[in-house]
């Protein structure tokens, strides 16, 4: 997460693809640093794999431009662009053992073989499928295919690597693992990254940026912090994570923050004010669940926001605590808790009169009508 | 235990159960064929003489194999109609795999319809499609007609009765055959390896001869030897559309028995024609277990 600015590589301009009245991508502008691992987060149908395949040239645009290295490649065929592409379905010939595979695209490029059997060999090493190298692809497994796939897609030092779902096939622990691999393997290799999920977690742990689509639109762009502490939009709240909203009028404002007024908190809500808001103007207050507090006592800090409430549910994950909290309107709310200590006994129980807090600081302020 | 003896009895008769099969429609005719083509021709009822004399000793001959070796005409009908099942192997390929293609790529809607066309015609008699096509053919055919009437020709072109309306015929009459196999492999073929190869820099071309050809080819040897097979004993065909004078070894094989009745010598060819069968299909098998080894 750095924040040095990075040189414009990927530019993409006003691109739109629309198949038939259907429009899978709106009018789109983006922008890439050079070595960034920028993913576009969205659920399915949102339009994030046709703006990939726009950019691996599997589909031409409707309108609009796409530019790489300074390059227009809008109008260039697949075979001819600096892009190389790591395919959800990993798509490994199956008639080829894995070191044939990742030897394609260097074949297909005419290099001289002794240059390919080194290159092969280093990637093989990278990916740490030195022993695999004559096997073909149905005695590998999920994982294993997972880095042939990456290695035939990295051998031709592409300019830009495209990932569909790169690890949406693999299970939980394995995936885990494979994002560190994939965030070093892209620190070495300096290739600029453009990663399509529909995973939040995996979006958040890989990117230098994330952008979050929806219906053919980027929502918000921006590094996974400012995209979670700073969600523009309910649905990129709601996408990222969980999230409470009351929504309410702004009864005022101050120099660094607002009052809102809910309906469902009886105290006004203070919140980080970022834009321009006016006085009486519809707004959403919204805060994370594991930013809210929660007491059998009244808490002491004055400048909190306080609400009464009871616990409806609880459920233990563990590493932390989920709660679940009527307010006194009956508005239901997430709290989360981390379980710092271990004890039989639990903090809270169910049908408990409890205390909800937080700090003014933690709500956001959501104007948008999204 | 006893669960498990009777299912041991069970897959031993659903394991028996093909073998059975082959051994009574295919070992034992051949085994009787094999008899005949070893025996001498009489006019008798049945027209050869017995394997056993009356004195229980063996009586065979092999006269009729090398009556085969020194006739020249068997050896020229034989390559004859190695070439021509060749030939209309290939040309059924040509057609084939650019329409199976064409069908495994369009959506599923009318997917079903298109092979239903590829199917449709074996609703009517096999005879009565080569009977069509004498109609096609014939010198004030369809297609002598139109081409007059076009006025690209003004007399009609001999095609009726010459190797040329064989080989239309055998091309029409197996380019289902083709097509089926070849369609089940590139139906199941991803979309995805192909985009792969042009991804990795791999023209249109490349990526069909890197990819999908070598993808396709247990439906293009199965497909060949759907076509081959049959067309290389075809005997309806060549009848109907082919020449006096265009021998065929299906024909002559149908002559020898109906016409000449000489059960031996037509034994005789009809087990050469499966020794000439087996080997295609054997050379077949082993390229593609090498080329599996291989990689």
């Amino acid at each position: 997460m750095t924040k040095e600015k990075r040189k414009d590589f990927i530019r993409i301009h006003n691109v739109s693809k629309h198949f038939g009245d259907f429009v899978a991508v709106d009018d789109v502008n983006l922008t890439i640093g050079q070595g960034e691992l920028f993913s576009i987060l969205g659920g399915s149908g949102c339009g994030k794999s046709t703006l990939l395949r726009m950019m691996a040239g599997f589909e031409t645009p409707t309108g609009g431009t796409i530019e790489i290295d300074g390059v227009d490649v809008t109008a260039l065929p697949p075979y001819e662009r600096p892009v190389n592409m790591m395919f959800q379905s990993y798509a490994i010939f199956p008639h080829m053992n894995v070191e044939k595979n990742i030897a394609y695209g260097l074949r297909k490029d005419g290099i001289a073989d002794n240059d390919i059997t080194k290159r092969v060999d280093d990637m093989l090493g990278l990916v740490q499928l030195g022993d695999f190298r004559k096997r073909k692809p149905d005695q590998l497994s999920g994982g294993q295919r997972q880095r042939v796939a990456l290695a035939r897609a990295l051998i031709k030092e592409p300019k830009v690597l495209l990932l569909d779902e790169p690890l949406a096939a693999l299970d939980k622990k394995l995936r885990e693992q494979t994002q560190f691999e994939l965030m070093n393997i892209q620190d070495t290799l300096g290739i600029t990254f453009v990663v399509v999920t529909h995973d939040q977690e995996e979006a958040m742990t890989l990117s230098t940026r994330i952008a979050v689509m929806e219906k053919g639109r980027f929502l918000q762009v921006g590094e996974p912090k400012e995209i979670y502490e700073y969600p523009r939009s309910r649905f990129v709240a709601d996408f990222i994570g969980t999230i409470n909203t009351f929504e309410g009028k702004v009864t005022a404002a101050h120099d660094d923050a607002i009052t809102v007024s809910c309906p469902d908190v009886v105290a006004p809500v203070h919140a980080l004010r970022d834009t321009d808001i006016d006085i009486g103007q519809e707004v959403c207050v919204a805060v994370r669940p594991e930013k809210i507090f929660i007491s059998l006592e009244q808490p002491e800090d004055d400048g909190a926001v306080q609400i009464r409430g009871v616990v409806d549910d609880l459920g233990y994950l563990g590493n932390l605590s989920l709660y679940r909290i009527r307010l006194e309107t009956g508005r239901m709310i997430q709290v989360s808790r981390q379980n710092r200590r271990r004890s039989a006994k639990r903090f809270v129980e169910w049908d408990d009169e409890v205390w909800v807090s937080w700090r003014p600081r933690s709500g956001v302020v959501i104007t948008s009508e999204d | 235990m006893a669960t498990t003896g009777e299912s041991k009895t069970w897959r031993r008769v659903t394991v028996a159960i093909p073998y059975l099969w082959l051994f009574i429609f295919f070992l034992l005719p051949f085994a009787i064929i094999l008899k005949i083509s070893l025996a001498d021709p009489i006019i008798a009822q049945p027209p050869f003489t017995p394997t056993f004399d009356e004195q229980g000793g063996l009586s065979i001959t092999i006269d009729n194999f090398l009556f085969l070796l020194t006739d020249k005409l068997y050896a020229i009908t034989y390559l004859k109609s190695v070439v021509m099942a060749f030939s209309a192997t290939v040309l059924c390929l040509l057609l084939g795999f650019p329409m199976a293609y064409g069908i495994a790529k369009t959506a599923p809607s009318v997917r079903s319809l298109l092979l239903l066309l590829i199917v449709l015609p074996f609703w009517i008699s096999f005879l009565l499609r080569v009977y069509a096509w004498m109609g096609l053919l014939n010198n004030y055919g369809v297609i002598n007609n139109t081409l007059m009437w076009a006025g690209i020709i003004d007399q009609p072109i001999q095609i009726m009765y010459t190797d040329f309306a064989i080989f239309i015929g055998l091309t029409y009459s197996y380019l289902p055959f083709m097509i089926l196999p070849l369609y089940a492999t590139l139906e199941r073929m991803d979309l995805d390896l192909i985009e792969a190869a042009q991804d990795l820099g791999a023209s249109r071309t490349q990526s069909f001869w890197d990819i999908t050809w070598p993808l396709a080819r247990p439906g293009v040897i199965a497909g060949c030897l759907l076509v081959f097979i049959p067309a290389m004993g075809e005997y309806v065909v060549p009848y109907l559309l082919g020449g006096p004078e265009s021998l065929l070894i299906g024909r002559v094989l149908f002559d020898e028995f109906f016409v000449n009745r000489d059960w031996p010598l037509a034994s005789a060819v009809a087990i050469v024609l499966l020794l000439l069968l087996v080997v295609p299909i054997v050379f077949m098998q082993r390229n593609d277990a090498n080329l599996e080894a291989a990689e």
